[in-house]
């Protein structure tokens, strides 16, 4: 250990004493600033409150109704969802973006609460980023699920409710949910207009069509959710995820 | 919904697990495993609720291993078996218990092969044949009728067939498909997967 000035450096020899306390290479941690203890010391990522006892009634219903779907063909992989937010039977807003990009190439689209959607996602995109920034590589897809999956798992049995489908540029399509659920595959709808979804969806899917026929195959999946349910409508976001990236695409209800 | 069910004969456990990965009324997936290997000769089917069937089994699996990473020789499926009934034990009681249902079948060197019968309120047992979901209400006779402790593999398949029939015939669910799995002294073999045929 030296000093420079008055902040003090922990050299990384490659001993017995290049990990801390928590596996990570010394190297990695910050510099030991005065009063810094305290910050480092509060938790990343939020924690589950240790006591039931007091529970606070909402106002309204929590937004739940929604269709998304994902699937993959020769072309890459496609996600659609359709755009409006729901709480009990008010349509609190029509235009929500419910598939979010985390990174180039890695698009999740989000079922169940928006809010918790919302900041899991976030959570999601700075711990994908960390690990990047850490380890110099880019997480994969199922690693990137697995790391969310047991972020969420205290919460289970908890009102955390998040459904989520990580499609990425590996043409890998991985479901995830507050559950505890973790499945990959090659097409997945998620959300109250699912069933309608999966109706259309499983006739039609196959690995050969164009990217064309595949975006119109989905605009029409979830053109026929929105009609038959009432939690989902307005407008269908799709977005391609090939090897150069994502593409994004909105439309309105309606067919092409 | 899900079904697990196990056959030892006398050098051999032969095991099958549906395929099905379900939310709610809709199948998610048709070609789900749900058989986690433990080690070269031990495997753990695991059904149950949604997220502990795989973390519990994983948490099983990596532990498993890190004996044998530790110690330098694997753990019999008998000691396996009950490590698992421990930490599910110590779950049980805790405010996260683990849901899952398991059937854990090995075949160790000197015992010979082995099936072991886990539910989730931890309670274990040894059987000669097992199994688990609404579906073991209706093949468990069959396999009280036709079983024999020395079955040879092909009968053993021709029982678990038994069984899988009067599924399609009289349990209300569809399962379309069963992945098939024998273990004896070689090691875990995969077998040509069981489907219901009707398309």
């Amino acid at each position: 250990m030296f000093t420079a000035g008055r902040i003090k450096y922990h050299l990384c020899q490659l001993t017995e004493k290049s990990v801390g306390n928590n596996g990570t290479p010394l190297h990695f941690l910050m510099p030991a600033l005065p009063y810094s203890t305290t910050f480092n010391r509060r938790r990343s990522f939020p924690v589950p409150p240790a006591n039931h006892s007091v529970t606070v009634r909402r106002p309204f219903p929590l937004s739940h109704g929604t269709t998304t779907l994902g699937f993959i063909f020769q072309g890459g992989v496609i996600a659609a969802a359709d755009t409006r937010a729901s709480a009990g039977g008010l349509v609190a807003c029509p235009a929500v973006h419910k598939i979010t990009p985390i990174h180039s190439h890695l698009v999740v689209t989000s079922s169940g609460s928006g809010a918790d959607c919302m900041l899991w996602e976030r959570i999601l995109a700075r711990e994908i980023r960390l690990y990047q920034l850490r380890h110099r590589r880019r997480l994969s897809i199922r690693g990137a699920a697995k790391l969310l999956s047991f972020m969420l798992h205290p919460f289970k049995g908890t009102e955390v409710c998040v459904a989520l489908t990580l499609c990425g540029w590996d043409k890998e399509l991985i479901y995830v949910c507050s559950d505890g659920a973790r499945l990959q595959g090659d097409v997945f709808s998620v959300g109250s207009g699912s069933p309608y979804a999966y109706g259309v969806l499983d006739r039609e899917l196959r690995w050969t069509l164009s990217k064309d026929e595949a975006v119109s195959l989905a605009r029409e999946a979830v053109f026929r959710a929105t009609h038959r349910d009432a939690y989902s409508g307005n407008n269908v976001d799709l977005f391609l995820i090939t090897a150069k990236g994502w593409n994004c695409k909105h439309y309105s209800l309606g067919l092409a | 919904m899900e079904y697990l069910i196990g056959i030892q004969g006398p050098d051999f456990v032969l095991v099958a697990a549906d395929n099905v990965a379900a939310s709610s009324i809709i199948q998610m997936k048709h070609d789900y495993d749900k058989m986690f290997k433990l080690s070269e000769k031990i495997l753990m089917l695991c059904v149950g609720e949604a997220g502990d069937t795989v973390q519990f089994a994983e948490y099983i699996q990596k532990n498993v291993q890190l004996y044998k990473m530790r110690n330098g020789y694997e753990l019999s499926p008998a000691a396996a078996a009950n490590f698992t009934r421990k930490n599910l034990a110590e779950y049980l009681r805790s405010r996260t218990p683990y849901h899952v249902n398991l059937l854990l079948a090995g075949y160790d060197d000197t015992d010979g092969p082995g099936l072991y019968y886990m539910d989730y309120l931890s309670s274990l047992a040894k059987a000669p044949f097992a199994a688990h979901g609404y579906g073991a209400f209706l093949t468990l006779s069959i396999l009280d009728r036709h079983y024999r402790p020395d079955l040879t593999r092909e009968e053993a398949v021709d029982l678990l067939k038994k069984c899988i029939e009067e599924l399609n015939k009289r349990f209300i669910l569809n399962l379309p498909s069963f992945t098939v799995r024998l273990i004896d002294k070689e090691g875990i073999h995969d077998l040509e997967k069981l489907t219901s045929g009707a398309k």
